[in-house]
């Protein structure tokens, strides 16, 4: 299969990618577990300024294989722009970043092509001969065969965005990019959206970084909290916890009210 | 027959592109009817009635009959409708034949439908020195049309495409296509003579002329309008340019480009009847200068009606065509 490369992006970011294969200058500035594997995907120094404003300010990171890492932040923070730069849709930025192999985005809309029927949009840009089969193989694990032939216009809002993953996932990315993919929807169905997102994590196993601006969605789904500020990765929490978690786990708790006050909801005392 | 006023033929239909977003929603114009709430139907009462048989008579009585079987057959209720929009035009039919039969404007100025509609009946049948037949003229005319449509609506659907697909296409193609709209077609007619003489070739650029125009702004406004997020979406999937131009972009510019088309043959229809008062020899438009010669104004009124006719049926077309290429918003509507 044709691979679905977030390569293609500033040609220092090209030619950074490359460079992936011998592991560019291992800084441990994030708290990294022993993971002696080449991250799924890694940020050095990188910047993007909007109209004079620094958004994203020589920021690290990286993403280990299979790792979910949720990524919070105030709203305008740059917890988009970075999702962008990794998918390869922003090419303003500088500084050097790679996925190693494939990066695939769920946005906060579907996206869903509303004239292409559900398996076909899930099927759009598979180059494999038989992408028909796949794509209703994808729309069946998220419990979507039954409206493989439905119009996108006529699925709900849950539905809809299922089918979204499904097109996300089909390509077994090896780093899924989550742009806020539940903050439209109601809270049954965001449950059950949750549910599913861990269950297809579990699965196909790849570096999830879920962009949110809902701390109890990331305390529940995450093994890391990011905490974007200042145009930098301000915080990073690893959460043991099992799944699935009890929201008043104590570990839980008290993390929640660290992120807080590292978002300036909470004054400290 | 789609019952929907026939653009091409009013004024109006020269307004084109200016107001392109509006245009989409009409486009489906038969939906959103089916879509009313049942609410004032109590006027559909008398189309309805047939139907009151089937309840019985208690409940007939106790309840407003028209709206009760509106509400449970929604198809017969959209037939009912159909059937409505004939009335006003029979009103004005029968309110002319009672005008000009009486004499209060002379027959010879307004002649009233029963003599248009014998003077269509011989112009079909027997074929005149002055008129020839009225089906060898629609034959003449739609030819005309035809051809220059097909020539200035590909040129409008390819220049359109160049301008909204990229910026050097639109700084090259769009100043001299906005010059070209606000052309009156009536005062190139001078000018094609002296260029193209007076023979088919005139004609068929004038009406290629003015049939390019809607297609070419509603296409590149079309192409313009389509959500960027669903191109960055095919974007993150890998799509090649060509791929996100074939698979998003020109889909996504489709339901403005049909609009485009209506409007487009709308005024190819308008721009024939300019086109043959360049001394056509043949085509409705040569027996409508033929009747003004002859003074014989039924003459002339069977041949603005078959203008008419020719234009609601090509309209239809068009409209059948959306209902196929447009299935995927029908969902949309029917919900």
């Amino acid at each position: 299969m044709a691979p679905r490369t977030a390569g293609s992006l500033s040609a220092r970011a090209r030619a950074a990618d490359t460079q992936a294969a011998q592991p560019a200058e291992p800084r441990t500035s994030e708290a990294q577990a022993g993971t002696d594997a080449r991250p799924a995907a890694w940020v050095r120094g990188l910047t993007r300024e909007f109209a004079g404003r620094r958004v994203l300010d020589e920021l690290d990171l990286d993403i280990a294989p299979g790792e979910f890492v949720a990524l919070i932040g105030r709203s305008g923070s740059g917890k988009s722009t970075l999702l962008r730069a990794l998918a390869g849709l922003d090419r303003g930025v500088t500084g050097d970043l790679g996925v190693e192999g494939t990066a695939a985005v769920a946005f906060q809309e579907p996206r869903l092509l509303p004239w292409r029927r559900v398996w076909a949009n899930v099927g759009l840009g598979l180059r494999t001969g038989d992408a028909k089969t796949v794509a209703l193989d994808a729309l069946e694990e998220v419990g979507l065969g039954a409206r493989a032939d439905a119009w996108p216009l006529t699925l709900s809002g849950g539905e809809a965005q299922r089918a979204a993953l499904a097109r996300a996932l089909v390509s077994e990315p090896s780093l899924l990019l989550l742009d806020e993919p539940f903050s439209a929807l109601d809270a049954l169905t965001t449950i059950t959206m949750h549910r599913l997102v861990l269950r297809l994590w579990a699965h196909h196993q790849p570096a999830v970084l879920l962009v949110t601006h809902d701390v109890d969605e990331a305390l529940s789904l995450s093994d890391r909290v990011l905490v974007l500020a200042g145009g930098r990765i301000a915080l990073s929490e690893r959460i043991d916890v099992p799944r699935p978690r009890e929201r008043d786990h104590p570990e839980l708790t008290a993390l929640r009210t660290r992120l807080l006050i590292e978002l300036g909801v909470v004054t400290e005392g | 027959m789609p019952g929907n006023p026939p653009t091409g033929l009013l004024p109006t239909g020269l307004a084109r592109g200016t107001t392109p977003a509006a245009g989409q929603p009409t486009t489906d114009d038969p939906g959103p009817e089916g879509l009313t709430a049942p609410g004032p139907d109590g006027h559909s009462g008398p189309p309805a009635a047939p139907h009151l048989s089937v309840v019985p008579a208690g409940l007939g009585e106790s309840v407003p009959g028209g709206t009760r079987s509106a509400r449970g057959k929604p198809a017969a209720r959209r037939r009912n409708r159909t059937w409505f929009r004939i009335i006003s035009p029979l009103v004005v039919l029968v309110g002319w034949q009672l005008v000009s039969m009486s004499g209060l404007i002379s027959q010879q100025k307004l002649p009233p439908p029963s003599t248009v509609f014998h003077t269509a009946v011989t112009l079909i049948t027997t074929s005149n020195a002055a008129y020839g037949t009225l089906q060898g003229a629609m034959l003449v005319s739609l030819e005309r049309v035809a051809i220059g449509f097909a020539v200035g609506g590909a040129a409008g659907l390819v220049l359109g495409v160049v301008a909204g697909l990229s910026r050097l296409g639109e700084n090259s193609v769009d100043p001299l296509m906005q010059m070209l709209r606000t052309l009156p077609l009536f005062g190139l007619i001078p000018v094609f003579i002296v260029w193209f003489g007076i023979g088919q070739l005139p004609k068929i650029l004038l009406i290629a002329l003015g049939a390019s125009i809607p297609l070419y702004l509603n296409t590149f406004s079309g192409i313009r309008n389509v959500d960027a997020k669903l191109a960055e979406a095919g974007q993150s999937l890998g799509l090649r340019r060509g791929e996100t131009i074939r698979h998003i972009i020109l889909p996504g510019a489709l339901p403005q480009i049909l609009v485009g088309l209506r409007q487009s043959l709308g005024i190819a229809w308008l721009a024939l009847v300019v086109a043959e008062q360049i001394n056509a020899n043949a085509g409705l438009g040569y027996i409508i200068n033929q009747g003004q010669a002859f003074l014989n104004n039924s003459v002339i009124f069977v041949a603005l009606l078959v203008y008419c006719v020719l234009g609601l049926l090509t309209d239809a077309l068009v409209r059948l065509l959306e209902r196929r290429a447009l299935a995927w918003r029908h969902g949309l509507l029917d919900h």
